[in-house]
């Protein structure tokens, strides 16, 4: 790992902690309940993206496997989340 | 256990550019006025950001190990299943509630535009 990556990796990090608290204020500023859960599934998604430049950063395959049940848990909340805006309860 | 110049030049760029395209998805999400428009931003980071983020992970570890590494292909997969899903579904969330509440959604056209079906 030269130096030249280890900055752009931090300039990077730095980027993506900027978007998490922009998200962040979406999630605690956000008029509606679909504000927030748009906000969250960002979220995940920014976590996620994290996750790849970290397996990057300590050249470690065990952020893959992080990443992939980010992504897939994302997803599960983030449709459960929307279909109880939808109906009023998750599973009819 | 060290890359070649133009190889690390390449991951570099490609971890700037996600880091820029997903500061511009959470402006989006932060600035827009309306939640029809901000549904569009993250959008940005769920292919674009994730794509580069990819390819600078596959370069990476393929440089690294000296075979090509595809597994993170399978993020972006499933990523390009699932975001559509979410969309849709808070999508009609949105427009349940708001009509709901009492909005007009879509709006109604206004006066400066054809109302003779041709749109």
């Amino acid at each position: 790992m030269s130096t030249f990556l280890s900055i752009a990796i931090g300039a990077t990090l730095f980027l993506y902690a900027i978007a998490v608290a922009m998200a962040a204020l979406r999630l605690a500023h956000g008029p509606h309940a679909q504000d927030r859960v748009l906000a969250l599934d960002f979220l995940f998604v920014v976590v996620l993206l994290t996750m790849l430049v970290l397996a990057i950063r300590y050249q470690s395959s065990m952020y893959f496997e992080a990443a992939l049940l980010m992504s897939l848990f994302g997803f599960v909340g983030s449709a459960a989340l929307a279909k109880f805006l939808l109906r009023g309860e998750v599973i009819e | 256990m060290t890359l070649p110049l133009a190889g690390e030049i390449a991951v570099a760029v490609l971890l700037l550019a996600s880091g820029v395209l997903v500061l511009t998805a959470a402006l989006g999400l932060w600035r827009l006025a309306d939640f029809f428009q901000r549904m569009h931003a993250p959008s940005l980071a769920n292919t674009l950001a994730a794509w580069s983020v990819s390819v600078a992970s596959i370069v990476h570890f393929s440089l690294l190990e000296g075979r090509l590494s595809l597994h993170v292909v399978v993020i972006n997969v499933l990523l390009a299943i699932t975001a559509p899903v979410t969309t849709v579904l808070l999508a009609r969330a949105a427009l349940f509630r708001r009509r709901q509440a009492g909005d007009a959604l879509p709006p109604p056209l206004g006066d400066d535009l054809p109302s003779d079906g041709q749109t």
